[in-house]
């Protein structure tokens, strides 16, 4: 019986040629490797787990820490407790449109200058230029980053997907102010919308 | 067939210094067999025919960029070839070897019979040239092969792919599947069948590298899994997780990439760093210097590398106190891989050195590979990293690490056991040509590539500004020969395969372990019984 054998078929009792002594040293042993491997295995599915984790809890880490410029997804109230006319904040509009979207998409103003604590409103204008009907996707970014968890939507176009039929134009709003406890050193925000063809994912 | 094989070993158990028997002949051999020895040879030989493989693509990436403007390949093809090089040299040739010579060597070091999990072993070497096939195939395709990097960062590889990312992906699960049982073997092995008396603090350097890459292993890829499951369910499955258009976010995927991506960076080096703790002690006829520290090192080296990944990320708008912990962390790492270096020279120090092959490869290591280290700790720190980020330094950098690191460590280690593997010894003077043939030649290749990417040279790119073509030239040239030195090493090979001068159980007077203590060839099957103590003393690595 050759040895790789004896790990190899996990069944010591038929082989009959081994003595008593090495017939329990090698049921040992084969005991102990599938301990070992079962909690290899489980590692191996709790780490293809934590792979997906990652999603959500890049998320919520981002959410938490407002590190990567996502501003907030839904209409939040406005809850600010005065306007603190002492800051003056310079926020610009940058609209982009993303690979094989044939809209025309674009500020109507391109940046205005707010009090923190201050409501605002601004349009965005957008125009179907294709024969055909796109439902359109902004996703917007604030730049810096950090500052993303400051600049509070009351309402925004990029709530909801923007159907919009052949040669349709469309103005749309966006109401936002910013907090009151906006980092004394950023002065100037700059917020950005890519605009997506998202016909075919909502179809 | 097999039950008669078994019978037949069964009756001349304590027979194993008989190289013939329990082996299967021709094809059937290799197909069915659960030995360690002929699954290393086949880590070993299918390592070597993917590096041609790769290689022969590095080679059309050259010429291309020999000159200036566009002359062989069209661009979508020559990104192509740099994707699939990249990921055949990592996947298909480093990784593959180092298996290779852990099937080959840990048995044989911790006086075990066998890997632990044999049938196991069988599969994960016999899924991997079908993982390849399936990727070089795609090159057949009207999509052609994959074309976003081997980094495949999103979208690239989801909403502008060319359609080869169901190929891509599903050779990387099975490459990854290949890996981790290849991975849980090695651990279950070194957990469970080292010989009485050999604990974890006696075991060669080697098997200790080879036991925490295992574990980095098992820990990261499943997450490469699960992160081209992500890229598949987003190209084709309609899901978002790297979409920003349906709410996700494609700098998510290079933190889940790299999270996977710099764990994987050490898989590729701790084990370079396991061969030349065994070869430099051997020809210095010392002790290998330190080697609890080396331990330590290693470990802690293996730690760290899960807490360095954005470093790769530093120009993705990361906010300053990001940047910073990621830069100091990555900084960090040069502590315990200074420590290895010097442990290394340390014990070349007042040696009795002697300058064979292995020897050569292993002093090339340690030189080239503090050098790619230190253009490494250059690239750490974040301001200049805006300015090297995706320029030919970067390529110079990972090259230093892992032509004259990691493949340099592999020839030094297959020279060294050669004679062990053939029974043979190889031919020396060819071996000294290939070293100083493949020594001139890859300096000539990699060295220009830090001016180049300090000029501003971009990577991945066909053509470039006329500025670059002097060192393209160079870099090219040197391209070439590395390619062509490369064949006289199967050259040196086959020949010691064939024939050569006998070699004895111990062809290297200051080599030390348990592998030495069997004959040249090692027998089919070695350490049925244990090793008696005295050999596993003698083969402590410790200073005395």
């Amino acid at each position: 019986m050759s040895t790789n054998d004896e790990q190899d078929n996990l069944t010591p009792d038929e082989n009959t040629n081994l003595s008593t002594e090495a017939k329990t040293a090698v049921s040992i042993q084969v005991s102990n490797n599938r301990k070992t491997v079962k909690k290899l295995l489980l590692v191996v599915v709790a780490m293809f787990g934590f792979g997906f984790a990652l999603v959500p809890l890049y998320d919520v880490f981002c959410d938490i820490t407002g590190l990567n410029g996502k501003t907030n997804g839904t209409a939040v109230a406005y809850t600010a407790t005065g306007i603190d006319k002492s800051r003056l904040i310079k926020v610009q509009f940058i609209t982009r449109n993303a690979q094989g979207i044939p809209w025309k998409f674009e500020p109507v103003i391109n940046e205005i200058t707010v009090h923190p604590g201050e409501m605002k409103l601004v349009s965005f204008y957008a125009k179907n230029n294709a024969a055909h009907d796109i439902i359109g996707q902004a996703v917007p970014s604030v730049s810096p980053g950090l500052a993303a968890n400051y600049f509070h939507k009351i309402e925004c176009f990029c709530f909801t997907q923007q159907p919009l039929k052949a040669a349709e134009e469309v103005e749309m709003t966006l109401q936002f102010y910013i907090d009151l406890e906006l980092p004394e050193d950023i002065n100037t925000l700059t917020l950005s919308y890519t605009l997506y063809d998202i016909t075919e994912k909502s179809s | 067939m097999t039950t008669d094989v078994i019978a037949q070993d069964s009756h001349d158990e304590h027979h194993d210094d008989s190289h013939e028997h329990g082996k299967m002949t021709g094809i059937k051999r290799w197909l069915y067999t659960t030995n360690h020895k002929d699954i290393g040879t086949l880590y070993l030989w299918f390592a070597f025919i993917m590096f041609l493989t790769g290689g022969a693509m590095a080679m059309v990436i050259r010429a291309e960029l020999f000159q200036p403007g566009l002359q062989l390949v069209e661009p979508d093809f020559f990104n192509q070839l740099t994707t699939v090089h990249g990921l055949i040299m990592v996947f298909g040739a480093i990784m593959p070897a180092f298996t290779g010579f852990a099937n080959w060597m840990i048995p044989m070091m911790i006086g075990a019979p066998d890997m632990a999990l044999p049938r196991m072993n069988n599969w994960s070497f016999w899924i991997l040239p079908f993982a390849f096939a399936i990727l070089l195939s795609s090159f057949f395709m009207e999509s052609g092969a994959p074309n976003f990097g081997w980094t495949f960062y999103a979208p690239l590889s989801t909403t502008y792919s060319n359609g080869s990312t169901a190929f891509f992906v599903f050779a990387v699960h099975i490459m990854g599947i290949s890996s981790i049982m290849g991975a849980i073997n090695i651990v279950v092995t070194i957990m469970n069948l080292r010989a009485p008396g050999m604990t974890y603090m006696k075991m060669p350097l080697f098997v200790w590298t080879f036991f925490i890459t295992a574990y980095l292993l098992i820990a990261v890829m499943p997450v490469l899994a699960g992160v081209v499951t992500m890229l598949l369910t987003d190209t084709y499955f309609g899901t978002s997780f790297f979409d920003a258009a349906g709410g996700g976010d494609p700098v998510m995927f290079q933190h889940i990439f790299w999270f996977f991506g710099h764990p994987e960076v050490y898989i590729m080096i701790l084990p370079a760093f396991g061969i030349v703790s065994t070869t430099i002690p051997a020809f210095s006829r010392k002790r290998l210097f330190g080697y609890s520290s080396m331990v330590y090192a290693t470990s802690s080296i293996a730690l760290l590398s899960f807490i360095v990944w954005a470093h790769h990320m530093f120009t993705t708008g990361m906010p300053l106190f990001g940047e910073l912990f990621f830069m100091y962390c990555t900084m960090l790492i040069a502590v315990p891989t200074g420590v290895k270096v010097f442990n290394w020279v340390a014990t070349m120090w007042r040696g009795s050195l002697s300058f064979e092959t292995p020897m050569l490869f292993s002093i090339a290591f340690v030189i080239l590979f503090t050098i790619g280290g230190f253009s490494g700790l250059m690239l750490a720190m974040t301001p200049v990293d805006f300015q090297y980020h995706d320029t030919y330094f970067v390529v110079a950098h990972f090259h230093y690490v892992l032509v004259t690191g990691s493949l340099f460590s592999i020839y030094a280690g297959a020279y060294y056991w050669l004679p062990k593997w053939t029974g043979h010894m190889y031919n020396d003077t060819l071996s000294k040509w290939h070293f100083w043939c493949s020594l001139i030649s890859v300096n000539l290749l990699f060295f220009p590539m830090h001016f180049l990417g300090l000029a501003g040279m971009p990577r991945r790119i066909p053509d470039y500004a006329l500025q670059f073509a002097d060192f393209n030239k160079w870099v090219s040239i040197g391209g070439f020969a590395f390619g062509l030195s490369q064949l006289i090493f199967l050259v040196v090979v086959i020949k010691c395969i064939r024939g050569g001068e006998k070699a004895p159980a111990k062809p290297w007077d200051g080599a030390i372990g348990l592998e030495w203590t069997v004959a040249s060839p090692a027998p089919y099957h070695t350490f049925s019984t244990p090793p008696p103590q005295k050999d596993i003393d003698n083969a402590d690595q410790h200073e005395h």
